[in-house]
């Protein structure tokens, strides 16, 4: 059995400039990534930080590549307690011109086999790139009802 | 009536978008509006299952040929897909090409699913893998902004042109 891996393309009429700001800027995460504050400004060597809409810390992982504004990479590892301990899984973003758009391809990988965190995020990134790609294009983000669970869990204190 | 139990899922695109059912539903199946982001063709399709499928060239051309499989608006539209337009193509099994639509919020969860009935190559499954997200990207474009998606469809790279004539001769599905 193959280890399973996570890939979403997107097109977005934006700059890949303004894209990589909107991945990186905590004040824009906020915005459309269903209230999250994800900061992942910093070198390799430095950390990917979120931070979930009742203050509670979700992520605190090391960036592995960043190469404004055509390639970012951070380790991904949940810090919430109710989902299984799983070793971290890989995130990378490269953002390519595409005749006025950015093309964003979202890899996730080096899951466990059989990882519930995959499965997880298999349904929140279409939900958070889709929602990016409202926000960038009209101003406006969707709304956080996508998925209950994760609502629910970012509630929580 | 076509059996589609026969179908295996193969590529999954799920997209989210600002709008409606009926307004995607009209995305998906009004010939005027595919026009808009869908490379410019457009989507002919007699309104009932069984009834035929058409993807039409932006000059008019039959680029795909297929049959509805189900039409249930605004919530179910999925037809057979053989590819004419494209040399070679056509004589590859068809696939099932489903949109299913649904509320989510005060979004709309949009989910295509290609299908095949045989062992496709990946190098031929990369078609669809790089067509789908230029077009449902568009789609969403158009619907949250009301402006038309200016993108080109690209021809099959060599390694899909190549994997099709395989095919061809070696006619797996058989």
């Amino acid at each position: 059995m193959s280890k399973p891996k996570f890939v979403y393309v997107t097109y977005i009429r934006a700059t890949p400039e303004k894209v990589w700001e909107a991945l990186t800027k905590a004040n824009l995460t906020e915005k459309y990534w269903f209230g999250y504050r994800v900061s992942a400004e910093g070198k390799p060597g430095d950390y990917m930080t979120a931070v979930n809409p009742a203050g509670r810390q979700a992520h605190h992982d090391p960036i592995l590549e960043s190469d404004p504004p055509r390639r970012l990479v951070y380790a991904w590892k949940p810090l919430y307690k109710d989902l299984p301990q799983e070793p971290p899984s890989r995130v990378i973003f490269e953002l390519e011109p595409a005749k006025g758009q950015t093309r964003l391809i979202v890899t996730h990988d080096e899951f466990s086999e059989g990882s519930k965190i995959f499965e997880m995020i298999s349904k929140g990134w279409p939900a958070v790139l889709s929602s990016l790609k409202s926000f960038l294009e009209t101003g406006r983000g969707l709304e956080p009802s996508w998925n209950e669970e994760e609502t629910k869990r970012a509630v929580q204190a | 009536m076509i059996d589609t139990a026969r179908f295996k899922p193969k590529t999954v695109y799920v997209i989210y978008i600002a709008s409606t059912p009926e307004k995607v539903w009209q995305a998906l199946t009004d010939s005027a509006f595919t026009r808009q982001y869908f490379f410019g063709f457009a989507v002919d399709a007699e309104p009932r299952v069984g009834g035929a499928f058409r993807l039409l060239a932006p000059d008019g051309r039959v680029h795909v040929r297929g049959k509805i499989v189900s039409w249930d608006p605004p919530r179910l539209f999925a037809s057979t897909w053989l590819v004419e337009g494209m040399q070679g193509y056509g004589e590859l099994p068809e696939c099932l090409v489903g949109y299913e639509i649904e509320r989510s919020g005060e979004a709309v969860k949009l989910t295509m699913t290609e299908s095949h009935s045989w062992e496709v190559p990946e190098e031929i499954l990369k078609g669809g893998q790089t067509g789908w997200p230029k077009i449902l990207s568009g789609l969403k474009s158009v619907l949250e902004t009301g402006k038309p998606v200016a993108m080109k469809m690209e021809g099959p790279p060599p390694d899909m042109t190549e994997a099709v004539k395989k095919a061809l001769v070696e006619k797996p599905w058989l």
